[in-house]
């Protein structure tokens, strides 16, 4: 497993030329039995290499110059296919990199391709991949997680350095405790969106797929920042990254019904670990969070995926008029759990339910946010299983959507309210890996993830 | 339980064309998604402001807009991605 910070020092001192390391991870990509990738940007990744070796020769590299990394199929590389893995996108090229690809490019990284993920990013599983499922490195029958599936198992895999993934309400965090991995969703506003497929805008962010929380740190300070190109990025406060007399805040509402006794064991034990003050607090509303998310999500979604007209860009079914190549173009290039959710948002916000669900559910989002506020008075920071279950068996619950939105069930509250959380493995059960979700105060990324040191 | 022709006519509203066995499914779906999220009638949300953007707070004090200057951009790399065009032009079905 070579970590950024092991590739760097590698590359600084010879062991390896950046097209060496390049073309090592491209062979290994070629022979890769998980599929965790769905393009495979060889061209690209060897012309950057190249690159990274003049700039290496001159003294003159940064910690990411010629490290290799993958990118969830949603984010854009200009040039790059960027499939969304929908049908709908099947051909679509990006015309412009997003801001996160435009700064690591910068910085000299080697992009080797883009990973899979389920379609738009909505599931939690890669089951929903109009192309194939990815597999779990660790147990091939069982799921990768979702939606940044291909990322987290990519980076587990050992088939790149690190991965960007994005998270709408746990799309990194619990692909990265299903693979064993660390996953950081930074709080919203820290990483521009821009060049991000919109999903649900109030809760993506792009974060990044790392085998250690130091490695996680380093792509979050190249990626993070203000961006002229969203309007709701914004500049992170410097935060205290001190971790001496430390608070964690344990809610009993993690710990209730539904959770695995194994998980739940192993968890325990790693907060235990930490020697820190245990603080027992209450989230009275967190059993809200997943239904309110199940409303807010799919209303963004409705309005956003609305421009996948067959007009502008993507798969196009003519008819004899407009309304019918809407409806012939949307049926044939989404699928099931993409149209499911457009249908969700659409009911949600349509004439005489807005009040009912769609203000409700954002009323009880204040909620939800006050009793975060409150337990940070008295903590530092959260911490909580990943995900209440190991990484299950493919087929097991794409027949039940219900079944899997509860995968989702410890992450949504963090995207509803936009706090910053990293999801870091400590322990498995069998072959499977346990991820620990440690939550911290807004633009706190930096203290989060040097607490998730302990576990390293 | 959403009727049939309820589904139907969000189906309609988000443009998306959907066969009898889809709507028969949709339907069943969304019944007992919607019958899940019930569970919020039960807050009491009286005098509680809605939050639609998580950092809502942030941006109360400081102007996200930017200097309204023309930036030297074509359209053209963006026109090229459509599936019917002519010229300069993106080609439409009609309306009616």
């Amino acid at each position: 497993m070579l970590s950024i910070v092991q590739a760097h020092k590698g590359l600084l001192d010879k062991k390896f030329s950046a097209l060496e390391l390049a073309k090592d991870f491209l062979n290994k990509i070629k022979k890769e039995k998980i599929s965790s990738f769905l393009s495979v940007s060889e061209e690209l990744a060897i012309s950057q290499a190249k690159e990274a070796d003049k700039v290496i020769a001159k003294g003159k590299s940064s910690i990411l110059t010629g490290v290799p990394l993958a990118v969830k199929d949603n984010i854009q590389i200009k040039g790059l296919k960027n499939t969304c893995a929908s049908k709908i996108l099947k051909d679509y090229i990006a015309p412009y990199d997003a801001t996160c690809i435009k700064k690591l490019k910068q910085l000299g990284a080697v992009i080797l391709g883009k990973t899979n993920l389920d379609e738009f990013a909505m599931g939690s599983s890669t089951e929903n991949s109009a192309f194939f499922t990815t597999k779990n490195p660790h147990d091939l029958k069982r799921v990768p997680g979702g939606s940044s599936g291909g990322s987290a198992a990519a980076v587990a895999a050992d088939l790149c350095c690190y991965a960007l993934g994005s998270d709408t309400g746990g799309s990194i965090r619990q692909p990265a405790s299903f693979c064993g991995v660390v996953g950081l969703k930074p709080t919203y506003g820290s990483v521009s969106r821009y060049g991000l497929v919109a999903f649900a805008s109030s809760l993506d962010q792009i974060g990044p797929l790392t085998k250690t929380a130091e490695d996680a740190q380093i792509v979050f300070k190249a990626i993070s920042g203000k961006d002229e190109l969203d309007s709701t990025s914004l500049d992170s406060e410097k935060s205290d990254l001190g971790t001496k007399n430390l608070r964690i805040g344990v809610p009993k509402e993690y710990f209730g019904e539904g959770i695995d006794k194994e998980v739940e064991a192993i968890v325990k034990k790693a907060i235990n670990s930490a020697k820190a003050e245990i603080v027992d607090i209450s989230l009275p509303h967190l059993k809200y969070a997943l239904a309110a998310y199940y409303i807010i999500m799919p209303s963004e979604a409705s309005a956003n995926l609305a421009r996948y007209d067959g007009v502008k860009y993507g798969l196009s079914k003519t008819a004899k008029d407009l309304f019918n190549t809407y409806l012939k173009t949307r049926e044939a290039g989404f699928g099931d759990e993409v149209k499911r959710r457009i249908m969700l948002g659409t009911y949600a916000l349509s004439a005489g339910y807005y009040d009912a669900y769609y203000l409700r559910a954002q009323k009880v989002r204040t909620l939800i946010k006050q009793d975060f506020d409150k337990a940070f008075e008295k903590v530092d920071v959260i911490m909580t299983p990943t995900s209440p279950f190991l990484a299950f068996k493919i087929g097991e619950k794409i027949k039940n959507p219900l079944a899997m939105y509860l995968s989702d069930v410890y992450t949504v509250s963090v995207n509803l309210v936009g706090l910053p959380a990293v999801s870091v493995p400590v322990g498995s059960i069998g072959k499977l890996p346990v991820g620990l979700q440690i939550i911290g105060k807004p633009f706190e990324e930096n203290k989060i993830l040097e607490i998730a040191k302990i576990y390293g | 339980m959403i009727s049939k022709q309820d589904t139907e006519h969000i189906a309609k509203l988000a443009r998306l064309g959907l066969s009898q066995s889809e709507i028969k499914k949709f339907q069943k779906e969304l019944s007992s998604i919607l019958d899940y999220i019930k569970l919020l009638e039960e807050v009491d949300v009286s005098n509680i402001k809605p939050t639609f953007h998580p950092s809502e707070h942030y941006f109360e004090s400081q102007s996200v807009m930017r200097e309204d200057k023309a930036l030297p951009q074509s359209p053209d790399e963006l026109i090229k991605l459509a599936p019917d065009i002519e010229k300069r032009h993106i080609k439409v079905k009609s309306v009616f």
